[in-house]
Order: structure tokens, then sequence, then C-alpha cells
């Protein structure tokens, strides 16, 4: 019992679920199934985007330039749609993935080839990524009314009682899953986090994983992009602006060292469902959704007060004060 | 930040040759800026003018006082997102002073005070806990901006006292605004701190081994939260500043500065991982950041596309001296 309380995600799901309760005292049928279906829904995107952000924060990196991805991406993938509705929907996911994946792989190649720290490269490319949609798109909007019905419907379409938006979400969960559990990149990825030089010597390419989270981050991206265009029905070059933070909170609250080393799954999954029930639950407790942005900035502050707890360095102490600065 | 460090040395004017301030990355710096001038001034016949040259420089000065503080607080191995969302905060503050009558003094004393405050709340949070800067920062930024939109809502304050107006719009002498005057003497002040006293010096060891200061006698933690004290300092005037420049407030102000102040400090040569870094450089790069967004915009070309620009030049700047090594060691990628 003891060591299962160790567990940082129990301690957030504990918290989810008196967060939800809490809601529910307000407001009774918040806690109901079909109103918890539709969180999970709202905040798919939310933790799919947390959990390509995730495996490039496990390595000691940082990706800005996520929302500017989703924001090219998506544009892309709507003007294609626009211009030649015949395009079948898969198709348009995989061109999305690709796109993403070439923008990840800027980011990465940067980090790894010449160098550059990921903060300075992404700072770079989030600006960049978003100038470029304004030229791809020359400013326009693509509206509701240009898009094929399929384009919209795709996401919506239930199966099992679940929209596919949720059934994407819970797929890329599986797969994020088995790989960071189950595989040597997986392994390698915790690994080049938690002590870089011992990985080299472990036989760990260190730039090389970099590339791959970043090709990774980067599909993410493309994927979330096509699925907030087609859910939210507008492409714009304002798609997502600020969106990187969010998606940053998510992997903070969710228990993610921005240090590198320390995550898992289930906690930037658990970090995202957090945030979301946060935006959901306000307006429907009478609360004005301008106490959003306080709200989840007190909890970030929070999460991070309460995981370096856990996260003090477990070595040799010389000096306790030099230890503490 | 949150790459691996790789060691370097406390850069000492003395060992250096001439040659390397020749080739130093202020000089690259100066470079850019004059091809940008020259470029410029051939692209629009607009742009030589005294009025739009001065007009130039409020492209900058704002987010150049916050940048010259975040310079300080990079090379001590920090950072500090939150700095936009001050601004807003700050102004916010003011705002409410207007509807209740304060005076031009008064405003200003709030502004300042409210910058230094939050910049205080960061720094004990950093220092007191031992949290990572960028982390606490994100948090802090959404919650200082979040009490900005809880107070105004979708409202705008206005109403600001006519003398209110001088700092943002004022002149001190023929085309020099007063924005620009505060900035170029908030820069040499800054100069003088980071590399002509001891505290300046203790920033670049903080910076490159913040453990050895420790051991060394160095108060680190009291370091890094003057410096976090200073970001929100800055932040504060630039508050006045912007505030007075508008004439208004709306809880969307200043959205973005952090990251365009962070680039500014970066591509003035200040090292991310911490350590190295000139004022001179970042005095530059907010020079050249808005030489390309004020040339940009003679030519029409809109905000968004300008950022092209300006990620472009952050990036390829700090690639080619990396690239230009490689080249010449024959061994690039």
């Amino acid at each position: 019992m003891k060591n299962f309380l160790k567990y940082r995600e129990i301690w957030l799901l504990a918290g989810i679920v008196l967060l939800i309760g809490l809601i529910s005292t307000r407001f009774p049928s918040f806690a109901d199934p079909a109103n918890l279906r539709q969180v999970f829904n709202d905040t798919s995107i939310l933790m799919i985007l947390a959990l390509g952000q995730m495996v490039v924060i496990l390595t000691r990196s940082i990706d800005l330039s996520m929302a500017s991805n989703l924001c090219f991406t998506g544009m892309v993938v709507a003007m294609l749609n626009a211009a030649h509705p015949a395009i079948p929907i898969p198709a348009l996911i995989v061109i999305a993935l690709l796109v993403g994946l070439a923008l990840g792989a800027i980011n990465g190649f940067l980090v790894w080839r010449l160098n550059i720290p990921s903060i300075v490269v992404t700072l770079g490319t989030l600006t960049i990524y978003r100038g470029a949609t304004f030229v791809v798109s020359g400013g326009a909007w693509v509206n509701a009314d240009q898009m094929s019905p399929d384009f919209i419907n795709f996401q919506r379409a239930a199966f099992l009682g679940l929209p596919a938006l949720s059934w994407i979400a819970l797929l890329v969960i599986a797969l994020f899953f088995l790989v960071m559990t189950r595989t040597a990149l997986g392994r390698s990825i915790h690994a080049v986090g938690v002590n870089p030089t011992a990985s080299v010597y472990a036989g760990i390419d260190v730039g090389r994983t970099k590339f791959i989270v970043f090709c990774i981050s980067g599909m993410i991206g493309g994927l979330a992009g096509y699925l907030w265009i087609s859910r939210y029905v507008i492409a714009s070059v304002e798609v997502a602006n600020g969106y990187e933070l969010n998606i940053i909170a998510a992997c903070v609250i969710g228990g993610i060292s921005i240090a590198g080393g320390i995550g898992s799954v289930g906690g930037a999954v658990l970090g995202a469902l957090f945030l979301g029930i946060i935006s959901n639950a306000l307006p429907v407790i009478n609360i004005s959704p301008f106490w959003q942005m306080a709200i989840s900035g007190s909890a970030i502050i929070l999460a991070v007060v309460l995981n370096a707890r856990g996260e003090r360095r477990q070595g040799r102490i010389i000096l306790r004060k030099a230890e503490a600065a | 930040m949150t790459d691996t460090p790789a060691p370097r040395h406390i850069p000492d004017r003395l060992d250096k040759p001439l040659s390397s301030a020749i080739f130093s990355w202020e000089a690259l710096l100066v470079v850019i800026a004059v091809l940008i001038f020259a470029v410029n001034s051939f692209a629009s016949p607009y742009f030589l003018d005294p009025w739009s040259l001065s007009d130039l420089t409020f492209n900058f000065t704002e987010k150049g006082l916050i940048a010259l503080a975040m310079a300080l607080l990079i090379i001590s191995g920090e950072i500090d997102l939150s700095v936009a969302a001050i601004v807003a905060l700050a102004s916010t503050m003011m705002g409410m002073a207007v509807q209740a009558g304060a005076g031009t003094p008064v405003l200003v004393v709030i502004g300042i005070a409210v910058g230094l405050g939050c910049g205080a709340f960061n720094g004990l949070l950093v220092t007191r806990l031992g949290l990572p800067s960028i982390v606490v920062t994100i948090g802090t930024m959404s919650l200082f901006r979040g009490i900005a939109f809880i107070i105004l809502g979708d409202q705008a304050y206005k109403g600001y006292p006519a003398s209110f107006a001088f700092f943002g719009q004022g002149y001190v002498w023929w085309v020099f605004s007063f924005e620009l005057a505060l900035f170029l003497l908030a820069a040499l002040i800054y100069w003088f701190v980071l590399h002509r006293t001891s505290f300046g010096r203790k920033v670049f060891a903080v910076g490159n081994n913040p453990v050895a200061c420790q051991f060394s006698g160095v108060r680190v933690g009291r370091i890094k939260f003057i410096l976090f004290c200073l970001t929100g300092l800055m932040s504060g005037i630039a508050a006045v500043l912007i505030t007075s420049r508008l004439g208004s407030t709306r809880p969307s102000i200043a959205q973005g500065y952090e990251l365009e102040a962070i680039t500014m400090v970066v591509l003035g040569g200040v090292s991310i991982l911490g350590g190295a870094g000139s004022i001179l450089g970042v005095v530059l790069a907010a020079f050249i950041m808005g030489l390309v967004t004020f040339g940009l915009g003679l030519l029409n070309v809109p905000g968004i596309v300008m950022s092209i620009f300006i990620g472009l030049l952050l990036i390829i700047v700090i690639a080619l001296p990396i690239v230009w090594r490689r080249l010449r060691e024959g061994r690039f990628a």
C-alpha cells in the first residue's frame, strides 16, 4: 500500500476525483457518465499533444513550436480539403502526420546536428511556422462551409458510444504506453533525460534520440492540427495561439520533470485531463471563464511545488545548503 | 536551459587578443544591423526621415528594457516567461487606480511597485523552494494574466490623465523620445552593473557553476532573487511606458512580449544555458529587431510574416558560428 501511494499518478487521480466531486456539489449532473465522456472528448486533443511534448521533455529538451506546427498543418489540410474535397480523410490524416513530421524533423535536425539548445530552436520555429501559415493561406480563413462534410464529421462519428476523436486519443495513449514501457526507444528516451553522459557510454546516440523525439512531437502536432481544425471548423492564423504553454502546463501538472528523465504516459494524460476538467467545469458552475487562466496558473505552481519534493536528487550530500541552491 | 550544459569558462577581458574583438558576436551583430539598415534605406524612400527613424525606436524600447534585465537573469541560468503577464497585471492595476482618480505620480509608482512585487514573487518561488524557473514562470504567467482577466473581463480601462501620456509619447529633445532616452540610460546602467561590478561578476559565476559559487561564499539564492526582482521592475517600467503610449489597458496587452524579449537576449549572444553574454549584444539585438520590423512595415509586410524573419534571424545567427567552425574543420554533418 505504501509503495502504491508513492506513484504521483495516484495522487493526481485522487485530485481529479476530488475535483469532480467538488464540482458535483454545485452542479450534480457534472459527474454523469455522459458528461464525463464529453469532458474526455473535449480534452482529447490536449492529451495527445501533452504526450508528444512529454517525450521531448523527458530528454531534457522542450518543444515550443507544437502549437504553431498544429496551426500550419491544420491550415494545409483544411486548404487541401477545400480545394480537393475528393481526397479521402485517411489520406488527409497521413498528409497531416507527414507535414507535422517534416516540421518536427527541422527542429530535431537543428538540435541534433547543430547542437543549438532546443528552447532557442523552437522559439525560432514557433514564429516561423505560424508566419508560414500566413504565407500559405495569404491570411485568408478556411470556413466550415468550405470544408467537406466528411472532413468535419469523421472525428464525430460515434463508435461503441464514443466519438472517433476519443478513440484516436485512446489509440495514441496506448501507442505511447507501449513505446515508453516496452521498447528500446522508450528506454533510451528515459535514459537520455536521466543521464546523458552515462547514456553515451551505454551506447545510446543521445543526439539521434533527441531527433527522434522531435519527429514524434512534430507528428503529434500534425495529427492534432487536423483534429483541431475539423473540431472547431475554422482554420486561421490565430488557431491555438499561445497553446504551447497549455501543453507544457499539462505535462508539468502531470508530474513530468522539466529537468528531464522523470515522467509517465499516465501522468501526461492525467495532467491534461485536470486542465480539461477545470475549463469544462467553470462555465457549468457559473464561474466566469476569465478565471480559467488564474486557476490553471495556480494549479501549475501548486503542482511544481509538490513535484519538487519528490524530485530532490538522491546523491551524496556534502553540504546541505549547496544542495538547496 | 534544459539541455546538457557544455563546459565553459568565465570570459576574461585580459586574455583576449584584438582579433577576437573584431570577430566577436557583437561585431557580427553590427554587420547585420548595417546590412539591414542599408537594405531598408534602399527599399523605402521614407526610411531615412528622422521622424520615421524615431518611430522605429518604439518597436523595441519597451521589450528592450525587459530584455536588459532578462539578459542578466538568463546569464545567471534562470529564465522568466511571466514578464508580459507582469506588464498586463501592472497595467491593469494602473487602470484601476485611474478609475479611483489617481494622478500621474501615483500611477507610475503603482506600475513599478506591482512589477517589482510580481518579480519578487517569482524570485521567492524559485529560490526559497528551489523550483525550476521555466515552470514556475509558466505558472505565474497564467496567474498574473489570469488576475488581469478576472479584473478586466472583456473591458478596457481608459481615461489616463493627459500628463501621463508623456512617458510613452513624449520627446526629450527634438526627435529623441523619452522611451529611447530611458532605454539608453538603462542599457548604460545594466552594462555597468554586469561588466564593471562584483555583482555582475557573480552573475556570470552563478550561471557557470552555482554549486562552486555556493562553496565560494557567493549567496546564489540572493543573487537570483535580486535578478528576478529586477526583471519584474523592468516589466513594471515597460508597463508604464506601453500603457502611456496606448492610452488604454486591455487584458491582452503586451501579448507575446516574453518570447520577443528572450529572442533579443539570445540573438544578443547570451547563452541560454547561462554563464555568457554581454549587454552590448542585447542592445544591438534590440536595434536589429526594431530595424527588421520597421523596415518590413514600410514595405507593407504584415506583422505575422515579419515574425518569420525574426525567427529565421534567430536560428541563422545562432547556427552561423557553428556551421562556420564545422566547415573550417571540414567535418560538417
